[in-house]
Formats: structure tokens, C-alpha cells, sequence
């Protein structure tokens, strides 16, 4: 294998790593504040890809789909939050889970309602459509280093959200104790539902810029809602440092495995039966990764002991 | 707990009043759903043990129900083009008889119970979900790439598989071997309640310090647990496939996992009947409102969403009231 493939492969791995941790982040944060495991958050990302579908399709812009895709799934957020969401804070995780699965069977077959089976395709924007050849030879897609550059943007903003707004202090004090903030006048539950909507956002903004690389369908949240769970599990919940090496982890994990488990079982077996071997396996690697910080640290990389 | 026993006796004697009445009207289609009620049940049952009676929100259990479809589509899809299972260190040939079929499916489930138990008891609460969850989607992945059965296209069986002295093609003599697994299993499930062990566990889910204090440990009880009810759900599987004469990855998706948590919802959490309850409204919803509309399951995660929001204990508790020891 050469080195320039071994590369390329290498900044696949980040690509689907930093969307990855869009998701991540927004479900962390969710559960980090509000105690809740929200399995409807792949249908945000759903909901994200098919407005900002619509939308480019509508008027050609790339950048208003993108604000569409936002708007929709922030939207969407809030009025699940309003609704539904703001009920089960007291409840245990079963009833969290449960009902979250019953939003996502709503979700979906309501999309699918509105759009149909079929799959739709996002165009990404014409400016961002060549390669680049980067130092090394390297021959990249344009609009997959700017996804890592989205992702790293992203990361870096909630990291100051987090750290220096009155916001992310509000968003940190209610992880700790959220009696005491309600005590000292922050009103608990628009700052739930503001927290729910930047979650929804941050999904939104993962589906429709993945949207233009893959094709935009209902059931599309799901694999990705289980990776994000893998990368909370392996960073630790709560943690949004920990999503973001969970998710580049997992990320990498993923597409160096699904190169290189094939290459190494080609030492061993012929190359058609290497390949399906390899593939095979390549596919469990990521869970594999997640079993083995589940022995080591039982509460993730960075989560809270207890 | 009188009119539990009472909405208990109804629901089996609905279990064999309507496919008896269907076989008087002959109304095949009617026995199939009937059957499909059952084998969903069963593998609810299994569900049940670990969710109920030991509080683990495992989503994950479409891993066994999809193991033991897959003991069946395996063993007799090697029996079907007459090749050994394995060759060496000895010879395993395949099988079409259903006994053989459902021991392997129950320890093949189980081991997997026994092996993704060990892992994800290590935690608990949200990470046992995620983490069940996550397993799930591996053996999925795994069934699909990996194509020496079918991978994404799944395995088809041309005869469904035989019991001694039974001819199982007839639909009511196999509804009724799926119907006499469901009563053993139920009967298995009541005592299991009542024994030492489901009490210790019962008490592992209300009060895990009490139960370390007097010398138990709850990770262990919880563990056998989730082996019973793997074993259960897998042979449940096994089933499954053979009424379909079919097995593809589908029956290892999170959806599956979350249809069987589903039966069990709304029917009733630890109560007995609660998932034979569940998984037949279940298949009644899906037969009636399938018919009416394509999106069906927009009502279905209405209905569940309703049975999750306001009422609590599923069917079985709005009808018989709440459990005694809540």
C-alpha cells in the first residue's frame, strides 16, 4: 500500500470523523445538561439533509440550503423539545428511550410521507467540487477538507461557547446543579429548550453537509446515531472533549480499517476471500475499539468516574 | 391480581379461540398472523426477563432473535445442498430437524447474552443502552459483509423444517408448536418469579446495595439474566425464520430491537402476559392500519408514544391496575 493512499485514507478517517462529532457534540451536550438519551437525534440529521435538499434544489444556493438546514433542525428541535421532550427530564431512561424511538417512527414516516421513497441528491456547491493536490502529491476532493475545516470550526466555537459566554457558563452550571441555577433566576426551561435547538442545529449541520456527498433518504440518521453513541461511549459522556477524540478515533478507526484489515488477511488467504474477510471484520472494528475502552475505563476516556 | 389472572385466562383463550376459529373458516392468513403474534411474543418474553425482572434497558436484543434465525437458516441451508457444516477437526452435517435446530439457536443466543454481558455490565444506565445498541449494529454489519450466507440478501429455505410426528407446512400444526413453546416458556417465566433467584434479582433492580449486603452480587444476577433472556429471544428467532422460510440481516437491525422492546411496552413491563399482550396488538395494528395507510407507523409511534407519556404500565397495568410491589 502506498503512502499517498495511506494518506488519502487518513483524511477520510478525519472527514467522517469531524462529522461525526457534530452529532456527538449535540447529544453529549443534551445529556450532559438534561440527563436525557435522545435516540431521535439521527432523524434531526435527517431533517437537517432533506430541508437543505429542498432547498438547493428550490434556488441552486448551497449556502441558503445550508442556513435552511440549520433552521429546520434547530426548529424542529425546539418543537420536539416543547412537546415532548421537556416530559420525560423526570422520567428514567426507558421511558427516554421509548419515547424518543416513537419520535423517530414518527420522523421518519413523515418525511417519507412528504418526499417519498426515493432518495434525493444535494449537489455540493461548485466552487468546492474539484480536487486539490496538497504537499506530498496528494489528490483530495476540496469539499471534504472543508468539511474537516467546518468540523474543526465547529469544535473550536463550542469550545468557546462553552468557556467564555454567559451562556456556556449558564449550559455548565447546569450540569452541575440545576435547582441552585433556577435559584439564582435563569429560567431552567428556555435554557433546555435553547440547548436541545443548538443540539438539533449542530445534527442538522452534519446531515445536510454530508447530505452532498452521500444520497439524502429517510433512515439515514440511524448509522450515524449509533456511531455517535460509540464515540460518546469510547469519549465518555457529558464531555464534549471527549466527542471530539472519541469521534477522530472512531473516524479513523473505520476507514484505516476497512483499507487495511483487507491487506492484512491478503498475508494469509488468497485475495478474493481476503477481501470479504477483511471487510467482514473491518466492519466490526469500531465496536471492537469500544469494547476494549469499556474494559479499560468503564466510563469512557474523559467521562466522570463514579 | 385477581383480574390479572383473569385478562391473563383471555388472552390465552383468545390465543386458541381465534386460529381455531380461523382453521373452521379456513382462513390460512389468519393463522399465519396468529403464529407471527406468538413467535413476537415469545421472543417479547424473553425480552421481559431482562428488562422487567432485572431492569436492564437492553436495545440490543435483536442480536439474539437474529442469531437464532440465522442457527436456523445455517444449519438447514447446509442440510438443503447436502455440504457438511465443517469439515474438520470433525464432521458437523446440517440439520431440517427443529429440535436440533432450536438447542443450537438457544446456545448460540446464549453465549452471545453470556459474551455482550460481561461487556456492557461492566456499566450501567445510558452507557448499557448505548452499549447494547452498539452491539447490535456490529452483529448487523457483520451479517451483512460477510457473504457466505447471504450477507445483505439474506437466506432462503425452500421447506420449512421438520418436527417428529407433526407436519409443520399444515399453518395450525406449527401455530400450534409456536403456541406450546409460548405456554412452556410463560410457565418457566412465573416460576422463575417466584424463585430465589428472580426474587434476588427483582431486589438487584429496586435496591442493588441491599442485595451486595446481604452477600449477592447484582452484576452476576443480571448476568444470568441477560443469558435466560438471549436464549429465549433466540429461540424465538429460530422460529421466526421458519416461519418465513427466510433469515436476512433485518432481523438484526435496531429496529427489530426496538419492536421487541415495543411489544413489551405496550403490553405491560414484568408483567406475565404483559408482552403476549403487546406483541398481539402489535401485530392487530399492523395488519389494520397497514391496511389503511402506508405510513402506518406514524400511528404506531403515536399510539407508543401516548402508552409511553400517559400511561403507564402498558395494557396489562391500565386494565389490572398496578403491580403490588411497584
Amino acid at each position: 500500500m502506498s503512502p499517498i493512499l495511506l494518506a488519502e485514507q487518513v483524511l477520510n478517517g478525519l472527514q467522517s470523523g469531524v462529522m461525526l462529532f457534530l452529532m456527538a457534540a449535540g447529544l453529549t451536550l443534551i445529556f450532559g445538561v438534561m440527563g436525557l438519551i435522545n435516540l431521535a437525534h439521527g432523524s434531526l440529521y435527517m431533517i437537517g439533509a432533506f430541508a437543505a435538499a429542498a432547498v438547493a434544489g428550490a434556488t441552486g444556493s448551497f449556502a441558503l440550503a445550508l442556513v435552511a438546514a440549520l433552521a429546520a433542525a434547530a426548529a424542529a428541535g425546539a418543537l420536539i423539545e416543547l412537546l415532548v421532550i421537556r416530559r420525560l427530564y423526570a422520567r428514567d431512561h426507558l421511558d427516554q428511550v421509548l419515547a424518543t424511538f416513537a419520535l423517530i417512527l414518527i420522523l421518519s414516516e413523515g418525511t417519507r410521507w412528504l418526499f417519498g421513497s426515493f432518495p434525493l441528491y444535494l449537489n455540493m456547491p461548485a466552487g468546492l467540487s474539484g480536487t486539490v493536490t496538497l504537499p506530498g502529491g496528494i489528490v483530495y476532493p476540496v469539499y471534504r477538507l472543508a468539511l474537516i475545516a467546518v468540523g474543526i470550526a465547529v469544535a473550536l466555537g463550542l469550545w468557546w461557547l462553552n468557556a467564555r459566554t454567559r451562556l456556556g457558563i449558564r449550559i455548565r452550571a447546569g450540569e452541575n446543579d440545576r435547582e441552585m441555577i433556577a435559584a439564582l433566576g435563569v429560567d431552567i426551561s428556555k435554557l433546555y429548550t435553547l440547548v436541545f435547538a443548538i443540539g438539533a442545529a449542530l445534527a442538522g449541520l452534519a446531515g445536510a453537509l454530508v447530505g452532498a456527498i452521500q444520497s439524502v433518504q429517510v433512515g439515514m440518521g440511524e448509522p450515524v446515531l449509533i456511531l455517535a453513541f460509540v464515540v460518546i461511549v469510547i469519549g465518555g459522556i457529558g464531555s464534549i472533549k471527549g466527542a471530539l477524540i472519541g469521534a477522530l478515533l472512531v473516524g479513523l478507526t473505520d476507514t484505516l480499517g476497512g483499507v487495511l484489515l483487507p491487506e492484512l488477511f491478503k498475508l494469509f488467504t488468497d485475495p478474493a476471500s481476503a477481501a470479504a474477510t477483511g471487510s467482514a471484520f473491518a466492519s466490526m472494528a469500531i465496536y471492537v475499539l469500544m469494547a476494549g475502552v469499556l474494559i479499560w475505563r468503564p466510563t469512557g476516556l474523559f467521562g466522570a468516574r463514579t | 391480581m385477581s383480574r390479572e389472572r383473569l385478562l391473563n385466562g383471555a388472552l390465552l383463550l383468545a390465543l386458541i379461540v381465534i386460529p381455531g376459529w380461523a382453521l373452521y373458516a379456513d382462513e390460512p392468513f389468519t393463522i399465519t398472523l396468529a403464529t407471527r403474534a406468538v413467535i413476537f411474543a415469545l421472543a417479547a418474553v424473553g425480552l421481559n426477563i431482562a428488562l422487567g425482572l432485572g431492569g436492564l434497558v437492553s436495545l440490543g436484543h435483536a442480536v439474539f432473535f437474529g442469531i437464532g434465525g440465522y442457527a436456523m437458516g445455517i444449519l438447514a441451508s447446509h442440510a438443503q445442498s447436502y455440504t457438511p457444516l465443517i469439515e474438520w477437526p470433525f464432521v458437523i452435517e446440517g440439520t431440517k430437524s427443529m429440535p436440533v435446530i432450536w438447542l443450537v439457536a438457544i446456545v448460540a443466543s446464549s453465549a452471545a447474552a453470556l459474551l455482550i454481558g460481561l461487556l456492557s455490565l461492566r456499566t450501567s444506565g445510558v452507557y448499557f443502552i448505548m452499549i447494547t445498541l452498539a452491539f447490535g449494529q456490529m452483529m448487523y454489519f457483520f451479517a451483512i459483509s460477510w457473504p457466505a450466507y447471504g450477507g445483505e440478501d439474506g437466506l432462503s429455505i425452500y421447506v420449512r423444517n421438520g418436527f417428529p410426528g407433526l407436519n409443520t407446512l399444515v399453518p395450525i400444526q406449527f401455530y400450534g408448536l409456536c403456541l406450546a413453546l409460548l405456554c412452556l416458556v410463560l410457565a418457566f417465566n412465573a416460576r422463575l418469579m417466584r424463585s430465589p433467584f428472580g426474587l434476588a434479582l427483582d431486589a438487584a433492580r429496586q435496591v442493588p446495595e441491599r442485595v451486595r449486603a446481604v452477600g449477592l452480587d447484582p452484576r452476576r444476577l443480571q448476568l444470568v439474566a441477560l443469558v435466560i433472556s438471549g436464549a429465549i429471544t433466540g429461540l424465538a428467532g429460530a422460529l421466526f425464520a421458519d416461519l418465513n422460510r427466510f433469515v436476512s440481516p433485518t432481523m438484526l437491525s435496531w429496529q427489530m430491537s426496538g419492536e421487541i422492546m415495543v411489544f413489551v411496552i405496550i403490553g405491560g413491563v414484568a408483567r406475565l402476559f404483559g408482552p403476549v399482550a403487546g406483541a398481539g396488538i402489535y401485530v392487530l395494528l399492523e395488519h389494520l392500519l397497514g391496511g389503511v395507510s402506508e405510513y402506518w407507523q406514524i400511528f404506531l409511534g403515536l399510539v407508543l408514544l401516548m402508552v409511553v407519556l400517559f400511561g403507564k404500565g402498558g395494557v396489562v397495568g391500565m386494565i389490572a391496575g398496578r403491580r403490588r410491589d411497584g
